[in-house]
């Protein structure tokens, strides 16, 4: 067993791709632990409760909310954020207003990508309703919910 | 804060013996809701129940389904024998709150919380699922039906954990559930209900009507019994014996009674030969 | 053209101001008043905080006047011993580490002798409640045309009708927040913020500094929608407060609950119409009264006011109109700007009271649109003609034929006698918005703006004007690059810097594009002469004269400069509210489907139609963007969303209880453009931000009365509400 009082845990873990160790606090959420000491300011926090999807990060592979995650969690595990994903992927979201304000972005773009990587969910769950845990206030979901079928047609197509 | 980590159940059995204060955690999707703003909860001792592989996995025996203490709603909709076997599971798990959630929140985690508004509660309580206890002491069996004694009281005791969640796999001749929410998706219920008719009778299991998720004695009996039902008013007296909805911040209390009878009275319409 | 910044924000690169490295800084917090309304009689610093540990600012450390300067000097900066609604904010901590912070701000106690606060605006107050003139009204504004007693006096027909609308909270994804610091002696503020001059202004008041005292930068802003637009004032001076106390950089982010509870939102609204009308359904008088809760300080609501009681009439036609406009003061968190302005709560009033007067004429509701349409040579309330040459008719039966509109009719009359509890309906809204600021409002802010030509030939756009998601950088590239012949790579936006951009006014009122993107191409021409070249020449010509240019000229900066110069024949008699209010409106027509579940009274929109006339599109992806976002807003604001009020505090603040839409919440929006150019706008552009939003909740709730036959005149209209429009009984026929 590992922890104890108070203690600061030491943790390591895969993040993006790369060995990570560091300490952390028994009450420090993943989404902190990332944006104000790792450097990884894409994830943003939009509501600190689960509900609007802006921290969305990969936990082993699944789409979850940083903001619900205690940092220690996440000790042995594979973290993917935004910053790992390709540029070159962007393309369809870029030509078809995916993006507007930005802020919910990189959470919109992280649950996007897991669709696109995860093309069978759609046998049983439209876009819309795997999108629904990331809140846009700007775009009324059109612009995200094409990008999205645009890039699905287009990997269909290859 | 302090945090206690595990890696087996034994060993976490044995931790929270030797300290019942300690709060158990799974993915901590509720508990860490407005963390930052939650000083309060900081300052409490938890045992973290993420390293304990063992309670993970879930799996189909010859009549029952068992769900693992840490089984997540996305280990269900991810499981196809789910889907056409216990369907009210995966409606449920599909509607607690996003994918992100779905990919962190537990069945026992939803049942320890012990929210009147918890999704996953009214299904397995309408496919009579049982609890399963374990502590230092031993191993207890309590039917879902009867854990919850009020708001947010169960019968849990401090040095217990939830290791299992056993659904029973019978045949059902009808089986819904409807989750009113304030939106289509990711909303916390305003009102909600799971139906089912098997061999062992009709389950009618109502949440954020009561302190807690509860079976709908009264109406099980209407149904039972195959007495008249002419409209969705002939079902509120029942409703009002067996719930007690409350006004608060996302609904009223008139609201919650009305669209219980009325989902009730039109989702049962055209299945039950009394309804008309 | 792409978003320029679109890669940036997708790949998460973008910096916002909470994601700026920053080191050996102080995390600022804010101490709230408990109460709506009294006298501070303590305030009790708790015992288990080591206080020493922090900077720790009240109203006496504001070297300036206490206020948040922008229209009034009513509000203060902090609250100076008495408040006037609860989350006013009392006093300033800051310490290295948020989690202290927070805690400490939990153990502070704000004792306050409560006064009975105002909280409802539709009654008028006792006398123990006026705390703002002599009857609490912050603003009367009124619009006369015609006689409308004798018509009314004279129409066969007169109905009436009262129509409410709800706060609504912006839900920015990216909150509040600000960066404070000191460059020598000159206080830099970053942070997010529609308007950076606005920002200046109440800097400038409270703090007692020159314009070169102080810097404002305005930082990548994740979304606005008017909610940063004034507010933003009140974060850069509690950040600034504190970093001149402290003389340490300070940043103030507000979490999504204090964001919610204690910031503007749109001003909830009562509006009366007593319309008269013939039997062929001609409006004959509309006598509208508007009132608006204003909040507990003046902020803009005398302008919100004012948009809403211009646009009041519709975008029809009458002789006999009177409009009276009332704001009231009330101890609830200021009321302030959002998208719309004020039409929308005007809009949703009459185009709601058009079907209502369609249905006691047991007319078609479009019909009684398409015979009341303004038409070119016919004025407004205001009796400003209208000759824009819009099709605006067309604009109605372009979107109708989009909708399938009568033979969606007909389905639903079918279906709805079939179905045991769905019904289904469909709704049309015509409305109208005018953009750019009102009346002389554009000539009073004087706006300006540059473009400089820079020694390597390229160029650069100067101006105050700000990106929140809206497309501005996007925009005015287009707008340089397109004027000068350039690619536009060749072209950049500057930061918004009031110490490097000239005021091209605040980002806000539609404006944008139309107004300073005017200037963007003026600004170019001067730019273009002042290298000698004339309007015509390839873009090649113009760099390498730019680079010649500044050959000639070392070491000096080449600007190209603009100023604001309103269209010809514009007049506006701003004492009796008549003449031209806006230069230029934008047009347009929603069409709504929706289906209504007679179990959980829950309405679901299954179609939404829009056509919208803004002028020239400038570029098609961000132009619909704008519509679907502005017709999403419109929706949930006529569906879910519901600020909770308690004694003037809002209960629902977290985004669990405060509802806005998921993508599974709505339909495809389906948008198409007819675009009548305005000479006047860039490139024959009208304002967009806007419009979308002003129809969207009436469209909605139309089709929810044909649905159900009820007449909804309150939104949101939760399940809760339409469940109580159906009493205790069903019709025959209906759903029990």
């Amino acid at each position: 067993m590992s922890g104890g009082r108070h203690d600061p845990i030491r943790i390591s873990f895969t993040l993006n791709g790369e060995t990570t160790t560091v300490e952390v606090a028994p009450t420090e959420r993943l989404l902190d632990l990332l944006r104000y000491r790792l450097g990884l300011t894409g994830t943003k926090e939009g509501c600190a409760e689960g509900e609007c999807g802006a921290c969305t990060i990969y936990l082993d592979g699944l789409p979850v909310d940083s903001c619900l995650i205690p940092a220690y969690q996440v000790r042995g595990r594979v973290v993917e954020t935004i910053e790992s994903l390709d540029p070159e992927g962007m393309a369809h979201y870029h030509a078809r207003g995916t993006t507007q304000c930005g802020a919910c972005t990189p959470g919109v773009v992280m649950t996007a990508e897991w669709i696109l990587r995860h093309p069978d969910r759609l046998e049983t769950h439209t876009v819309r309703e795997l999108m629904a845990g990331n809140l846009c206030r700007c775009t009324g979901y059109d612009g995200i919910i094409e990008g999205i079928e645009g890039a699905l047609e287009d990997r269909e197509a290859e | 804060m302090s945090v206690l980590l595990p890696g087996s159940l034994a060993e976490a059995l044995e931790t929270l013996a030797a300290d019942p204060e300690l709060v158990p955690m799974a993915g901590g999707t509720d508990l860490l809701v407005h963390w930052p703003q939650h000083t309060e909860l900081h300052l409490h001792s938890y045992l973290d129940l993420s390293g304990v592989e063992e309670l993970r996995p879930h799996r189909w025996e010859a009549d029952e389904l068992v769900l693992g203490g840490l089984t997540t709603y996305w280990d269900m909709i991810e499981d196809r024998r789910a889907w056409s076997e216990l369907p009210l599971l995966i409606d449920a798990a599909r509607q607690v709150g996003s994918i992100q959630i779905q990919t962190r929140g537990s069945w026992a985690g939803n049942i320890v919380n012990a929210s009147p508004a918890a999704d996953g509660v009214p299904v397995l309580m309408a496919y009579d699922a049982v609890v399963v206890l374990e502590s230092t002491r031993g191993r207890s069996m309590v039917p879902l039906s009867e854990f919850y004694s009020g708001y947010k009281e169960m019968r849990r005791s401090p040095d217990e954990l939830v290791t299992e969640i056993r659904v029973p796999r019978r045949a059902y001749d009808i089986q819904f559930f409807e989750k009113v929410g304030s939106r289509r998706s990711q909303a916390i219920t305003k009102v909600g209900v799971a139906v089912t008719r098997s061999d062992a009778g009709w389950r009618v299991v109502a949440n954020s009507v009561a302190p807690f998720v509860c079976r709908c004695p009264a109406v099980e009996r209407i149904l039972e019994e195959g007495a008249a039902v002419r409209g969705p008013g002939d079902l509120l007296p029942a409703i009002r014996e067996d719930v007690a909805p409350i006004d608060d911040i996302r609904s009223t209390a008139e609201y919650r009674e009305n669209v219980l009878a009325r989902i009730l009275y039109f989702d049962l319409l055209d299945l039950c030969p009394s309804f008309g | 053209m792409l978003r320029r910044e679109g890669l940036s924000k997708l790949t998460g690169r973008e910096r916002y101001v909470d994601d700026l490295p920053l080191q050996n800084f102080l995390w600022g917090a804010t101490v709230r008043s408990p109460a709506a309304r009294g006298r501070i009689s303590e305030i009790v610093f708790g015992d288990g905080v080591n206080w020493s540990e922090f900077v720790i600012v009240d109203h006496t450390d504001i070297p300036g006047r206490n206020a948040v300067y922008l229209m009034e000097y009513d509000q203060p900066a902090l609250a100076p011993g008495y408040v006037r609604h609860v989350h006013e904010p009392v006093l300033l901590l800051a310490h290295p580490s948020r989690e202290v912070a927070r805690r400490a701000v939990r153990e502070v106690e704000v004792i306050v002798d409560v006064d009975p606060p105002a909280l409802d605006f539709r009654t008028l107050p006792s006398a123990d409640l006026i705390q703002y003139g002599e009857d609490n009204v912050l603003k009367r504004l009124s619009i006369q045309k015609g006689d409308v007693e004798r018509a009314l006096a004279e129409s066969p027909i007169v109905v009436d009708g009262v129509y409410e609308t709800g706060a609504q909270e912006h839900v920015y994804l990216e909150t509040q927040g600000m960066l404070a610091y000191l460059d020598d002696d000159v206080l830099v503020i970053k942070g997010s913020m529609q308007c950076p001059y606005y920002v200046l202004k109440a800097l400038k008041t409270a703090l007692n500094r020159s314009d070169e005292e102080i810097r404002v930068i305005q930082t990548p802003t994740g979304g606005g929608f008017g909610g940063k637009e004034e507010f933003p004032s009140m974060v850069a001076l509690h950040a600034g407060l504190l970093a001149l106390k402290s003389r340490v950089p300070v940043k103030l982010i507000y979490d999504r609950t204090e964001d919610m509870v204690a910031t503007t939102k749109r001003h909830p609204s009562r509006v009366w119409h007593r319309t008269g009308v013939d039997e062929n359904g001609r409006l004959i008088a509309q006598e509208i009264e508007v009132v608006m809760d204003g909040g507990a300080y003046v902020t803009l609501t005398p302008v919100v006011l004012s948009r809403a009681i211009i646009h009041a009439a519709g975008p029809y036609h009458c002789d006999n109109v009177r409009i009276l406009g009332r704001a009231m003061f009330t101890n609830s968190v200021p009321y302030g700007a959002f998208r719309g302005f004020g039409n929308p709560q005007a809009h949703f009033a009459v185009e709601r009271h058009m079907d209502v007067i369609a249905d006691r004429l047991r007319m078609d509701p479009v019909e009684l649109r398409r015979i009341n349409m303004i038409r070119d040579g016919q004025t407004t309330a205001t009796g400003q003609v209208i000759a824009d040459g819009v099709d605006r008719l067309g604009i109605v039966d372009r979107a109708l034929a989009l909708a399938d509109y009568e033979r969606r009719r007909r389905e639903h009359w079918i279906r709805n006698s079939e179905h045991r509890y769905l019904r289904r309906g469909i709704g049309l809204a015509t409305f109208y918005h005018g953009a750019g600021f009102t009346g002389s409002g554009e000539v009073m802010l004087d706006s300006r703006l540059q473009v400089e030509g820079l020694p390597d030939g390229r160029v650069q756009v100067l101006c105050a004007s700000t990106e929140m998601g809206q497309g501005q950088i996007t925009i005015f590239t287009q707008l340089a690059a397109d004027r000068l012949g350039y690619d536009p790579v060749d072209v950049s936006i500057a930061e918004p810097d009031t110490h490097r951009v000239p005021d091209s006014g605040p980002t806000v009122g539609s404006r944008t594009a139309m107004v300073v993107g005017r200037l963007v191409e003026r600004a170019c021409d001067d730019l273009r002469r002042k290298v000698g070249l004339e309007e015509s020449v390839p873009g090649a010509l113009v760099k390498d004269a730019i680079i010649a240019w500044h050959s000639a000229h070392p070491g000096q900066r080449l600007l190209g400069k603009a100023r604001y110069e309103p269209p010809p024949g514009i007049a506006w008699d701003e004492e009796h509210y008549r003449g031209d209010a806006y230069g230029a409106f934008g047009w347009a027509a929603h069409v709504a489907e929706v289906e209504v579940d007679l179990r959980t009274y829950d309405v679901r929109v299954l179609d939404f139609v829009s056509v919208q006339d803004v002028g020239t599109v400038l570029n098609e992806t961000l132009a619909r963007g704008q519509v679907q976002g502005g017709v999403a807003q419109g929706i949930s604001w006529a569906l879910l969303e519901e600020c909770v009020w308690n004694d003037g505090a809002m209960e629902n603040g977290q985004l669990t209880n405060y509802i806005i839409p998921t993508s599974g919440d709505l339909p495809p929006i389906r948008v198409e453009f007819m675009e009548f150019p305005y000479k006047y706008g860039a490139q024959g552009a009208k304002g967009i931000g806007e419009l979308p939003l002003v129809g969207a909740a009436p469209a909605v709730l139309n089709a929810v009365a044909a649905a159900t036959g009820r007449q909804p005149t309150e939104i949101p209209l939760t399940p809760e509400r339409l469940m109580a429009l159906f009493g205790n009984g069903h019709a025959p026929g209906e759903a029990p």
